[in-house]
């Protein structure tokens, strides 16, 4: 906003014609726009990159029909779902039923209000913000809950119960792994965690107390995962079981609710645990931090969220689901005694002297297993990639 | 064992019960007294020598052009501890069929029993669930007879075409819409028998 | 008609509420459901997410199988056997040409025979292709499944190859087969088999049984006791995952499948009770490495043997004299029986009545749904690996 305004302010004759207000409105309204904007145009990307990255790792190409590449598929996936009809069952409750979308979707959108894309680029820097951004997302419960019972199915209404169940169940170790965080930097606040990481790769919460706080990080992803109702956590809508879960009954634009909250969902959840665990906007060097005098944050924050995103897609199309039961055994009895354990161990280390800032080692491996990591990833990656040209060129031949 | 010495066995067992037997062929079988197949059935699975213990096949067939119209139902036995197979039969009229079921014995006589009511109209006395299987519950007759002539409507829909419909069909004449439907569009036309 | 009986109120569609409990409900899954493979419809009663009870019904396929072919004549019975089931055309086939040889007494040459065999179990992997890849997606693991029909395409390139179509092939016949192998058959064969050996059994094991998850989901869970299994008729990889080494291809061999080495794989409990749907799985898939193996060996065979006519011994006119008779074989799914009765006038069969290995296996699911959950329920029935165009023929 206050960029908008200051290119307002560029425009000769601006700021002596227009008024304060309307000009402060008018940029208020262009940043509403381009947010929105961006992020509810973002799930046609993920949507697109979902189905190509699916095509990949299948041995198929994907969507190649609609323009190059099948880039404007889901685009007209969109709009054939926004034009196409919404049903309404006779037998379901019509004003829950329009709710309950709309209430989905807020709860995904609403997360956004608090992430730091740098330390300006934000909606507001809540003083307990990761507190906000947990709640928000047990929104999108109360709407999945009123979508399954209202659209009088009993496919939906198990897909609700479960999604509730599994909801609340993998929130708590979600929070107590949250809690380490706090506990490290010390506030609630988004933007003071990520100063607190501030300072190149090895600053970052993940590399902190090593190994505990990978271990931290591994249950809060695993947790986010199960909240964003992905594979191998999908059971609210597990499409083998319940049809489509609470969406069963769904179609046309509300059903593209539920699917951008999804993906929003999806986001907006990578992005708390790159501000939470990976520095957030913090660049691995910083001298990164900067590209001709302007700070790239954004850039960062985004594309270790994007690359977060990639770690769900890659799951999602390479495990089995888990039963309901063994879904709760996860969260019961394996997630939350580890978070629980990691706070009782990293709240000891914090409050004696020697161990306060950390283990003394830690700023040794951060970067060497990063390298390891990304090398690894690169290797499989490129053996993955020249095996699928390999199958290309054969089935071209 | 051979089919041969099984014959022999059941006959020393039951005597008269069973009627007649053919050991000879491919396919060797004994015919049973009806009401006896349930007892000969247990004493098939349960004797050490025999352990007649899976069903391979539970059919019946329409023989309605002997000298005495009859139905029968074989059973294909096969014994996973000897290996060896043998075929029981029984001879029921064919009108008021009642056969003592097998269901007790054998699992998979339970759904191979539904079958042969279904499509026979053989009832099987004792058995727990004696339902339509593949037809529609509501389904009147049982098409495997051989005297079964298709009905012209089914739930007073007409589902078979008429002699002028067919008529009309050879020359290239338009002759209804949809699966022989015809005016009004998808009226239930109501038919004696059938539902309004 | 003849018989009657009184209309109890188990004769309309399902439960009722007073069948139920207070904490209960009953959940209709089909005819239409992703995954009931096909047009089942189970009804169960449900607390919760467990089961109480368990009921399917078929039929909703019915295509009136063994009444058409009282009026079609012996060979036109052929294509109407290749759409019982149409995963696995070849075996159905195959089984019937065996029964109706059988009663006319004839027996095709060993290169036929080992046609035969190389189609059947070519067509076997294939089968399994589909029941183990729609197994993986019924647990929600989406990818293996392409994998898999990516490897069956290629089986199925080379049965249209051969005899022109992909899934109904009318190509076993009675006395010989309907067309002989193309040119460079052999070569495609082997790459077939070899590409099977390398890529997709590593692939197949690394990516899906091996799972974690996966192996959670299947072992201990819907367990087949040996006994259950015999009294229910439970056949092929159903049974041999319960324990009980029995293979018709072994025990009864028929076209000349005395000529291969091969194991027959049984379920061992490596992750549990025995009979579980781990078991059956695996042996599938084991299954299917030994096909394989049977496969290269009958190519080599067939390089040995004479080319004859393949339509040599294929009777003018199929005109059995009276008789019947009842031939099993080893289709992809279990033991496929073709009861064929002849009265030696007509030159359409007296009655034909197919046991399906699919239909037996169904009739035991109430037993083994009971007390399991919801998603327990999927993996059942694609564990019993049904497919409802036998079932309900």
């Amino acid at each position: 906003m206050d960029a908008l305004l200051r290119l307002f302010s560029l425009i000769p004759g601006w700021d002596q014609n227009v008024p304060a207000w309307a000009s402060i409105s008018l940029a208020g309204l262009l940043a509403a726009g381009l947010c929105l904007g961006f992020i509810s145009l973002g799930p046609v990307g993920y949507v697109y990159v979902e189905r190509k990255l699916a095509g990949f790792m299948q041995d198929r190409l994907g969507p190649m029909r609609v323009g190059p590449w099948g880039l404007l598929q889901t685009i007209a996936d969109t709009i054939k779902l926004l034009f196409k009809e919404a049903i309404f069952p006779a037998a379901v409750n019509r004003p829950l039923f329009v709710v309950a979308p709309c209430l989905v979707v807020i709860g995904a959108f609403m997360g956004f209000a608090v992430l730091p894309f740098s330390p300006t680029w934000q909606g507001t820097d809540l003083d307990v913000g990761a507190f906000y951004v947990i709640a928000i997302g047990s929104l999108s419960t109360v709407g999945l809950i009123m979508a399954g019972w209202a659209s009088n199915n009993k496919y939906a209404l198990f897909g609700a119960m479960r999604s509730a169940a599994q909801i609340v169940s993998y929130e708590i170790p979600a929070v107590m792994s949250l809690i380490v965080v706090v506990m490290i930097a010390g506030s609630l606040s988004l933007q003071q965690i990520v100063a607190a990481q501030a300072g190149g790769l090895h600053n970052w919460f993940l590399w902190k107390f090593f190994p505990l706080n990978v271990i931290a990080f591994l249950v809060f992803f695993t947790a986010t995962l199960a909240e964003c109702n992905r594979t191998p956590f999908d059971i609210p809508e597990a499409e083998s079981e319940l049809v489509a879960g609470f969406h069963t009954e769904y179609s046309g634009f509300f059903f593209a609710m539920f699917f951008l909250a999804e993906y929003t969902e999806m986001f907006v959840a990578s992005a708390m645990v790159s501000v939470l665990f990976l520095g957030g906007f913090a660049a691995p060097l910083p001298v990164l931090q900067t590209v001709a005098g302007f700070d790239i944050g954004p850039v960062w924050l985004i594309a270790k969220a994007w690359a977060l995103v990639f770690v769900h897609m890659w799951l999602r199309w390479t495990l089995p689901r888990l039963r309901v039961d063994q879904l709760m055994h996860v969260a019961w009895k394996v997630l939350l005694p580890i978070a629980l354990f990691l706070i009782v161990v990293i709240g000891g280390l914090l409050t004696a002297p020697a161990t306060a800032g950390g283990f003394p080692w830690d700023p040794w491996f951060g970067w060497p297993l990063t390298a390891l990591l990304c090398g690894y990833l690169m290797l499989t990656a490129l053996r993955a990639w020249r095996w699928h040209a390999r199958q290309v060129r054969e089935a071209v031949a | 064992m051979t089919p041969a010495e099984i014959c022999t066995k059941l006959q020393e067992k039951f005597g008269a019960d069973v009627v007649s037997a053919l050991v000879e062929a491919a396919s060797p079988y004994v015919v049973v007294k009806t009401e006896r197949i349930a007892e000969v059935a247990a004493f098939c699975k349960a004797d050490p020598a025999l352990v007649l213990d899976n069903l391979l096949c539970l059919s019946a067939v329409d023989f309605h052009k002997e000298k005495e119209p009859r139905m029968e139902v074989v059973y294909h036995l096969f014994s996973y501890t000897h290996f060896h197979r043998f075929a029981l039969k029984v001879h029921v009229p064919r009108e008021g069929a009642r056969v003592p079921t097998v269901e007790a014995t054998w699992g998979a006589a339970n759904w191979h029993e539904r079958e042969a009511w279904d499509l026979f109209g053989i009832v099987f006395d004792g058995h727990p669930d004696l339902r339509r299987i593949l037809l529609p519950d509501d389904w009147e007759g049982h098409p495997l007879r051989k005297d079964w002539t298709d009905p012209d409507f089914y739930r007073g829909m007409r589902v078979k075409p008429t002699e002028q419909m067919a008529d009309k069909a050879m020359k290239g004449e338009e002759f209804g819409t949809g699966p022989f439907q015809h005016d009004p569009f998808n009226a239930h036309v109501p038919v004696s028998g059938g539902e309004a | 008609m003849s018989a009657t009986r009184p209309i109890t109120s188990a004769d309309t569609v399902g439960w009722r509420i007073d069948d139920i409990g207070p904490d209960e409900m009953i959940l209709s899954m089909g005819p239409q459901h992703p995954s009931t493979h096909g047009v089942l419809r189970i009804e169960l009663i449900t607390d919760g997410e467990l089961v109480r009870d368990a009921r399917p019904h078929i039929g909703y396929l019915h295509r009136c199988f063994e009444k058409h072919c009282e009026n079609v004549d012996y060979p036109g019975v052929i294509p109407y056997t290749d759409r019982l089931d149409y995963v696995a055309s070849m075996g159905n086939s195959l089984g019937y040409c065996l029964a109706v040889e059988k009663l006319l007494a004839i027996e095709p040459s060993p290169y036929v025979q080992t046609i035969r065999v190389i189609m059947a179990e070519l067509q076997r992997i294939a089968s399994h292709c589909v029941a183990i890849g729609t197994y993986g997606m019924d647990l929600g693991a989406f990818t293996p499944f392409l994998h898999l029909l990516r490897d069956r395409e290629k089986i199925l390139d080379v049965f249209e190859w051969t005899c022109g179509a992909r899934l109904l092939y009318n190509y076993n016949w009675v006395g010989g087969v309907s067309h002989d192998v193309p040119e460079g058959f052999v070569k495609a064969c082997r790459e077939i088999v070899s590409e099977f050996d390398q890529i997709t059994y590593p692939e197949l094991v690394n990516l899906l049984i091996g799972n974690k998850i996966f192996i959670s989901r299947t072992a201990g869970v819907g367990v087949v006791s040996r006994e259950l299994a015999i009294s229910y008729d439970l056949t092929g990889p159903n049974l041999r995952g319960s324990g009980v080494k029995y293979d018709l291809r072994k025990d009864e061999p028929y076209s000349g499948y005395e000529n291969y080495t091969f194991e027959v794989p049984v379920g061992e409990g490596q992750y549990g009770p025995k009979g579980s749907c781990f078991d059956r799985n695996w042996v599938r898939v084991v299954e299917m490495k030994e096909s394989a193996r049977i496969v290269s060996q009958a190519l080599d065979r067939l390089e040995k043997l004479d080319k004859t006519d393949v339509r040599e011994k294929v009777p003018k006119r199929v005109k059995p004299a009276k008789g019947e008779v009842f031939a099993r074989s080893e289709a992809a799914r279990g033991n496929l029986g073709y009861y064929v009765v002849a009265d030696g006038t007509a030159v359409n069969p007296y009655r034909v009545k197919v046991k399906s290995p699919c239909f037996t296996a169904m009739s035991a699911f109430h037993h083994v749904a009971r007390g399991v959950m919801i998603a327990d329920i999927i993996a059942l029935i694609g564990s019993f690996d049904v497919v409802l165009g036998e079932i309900d023929r």
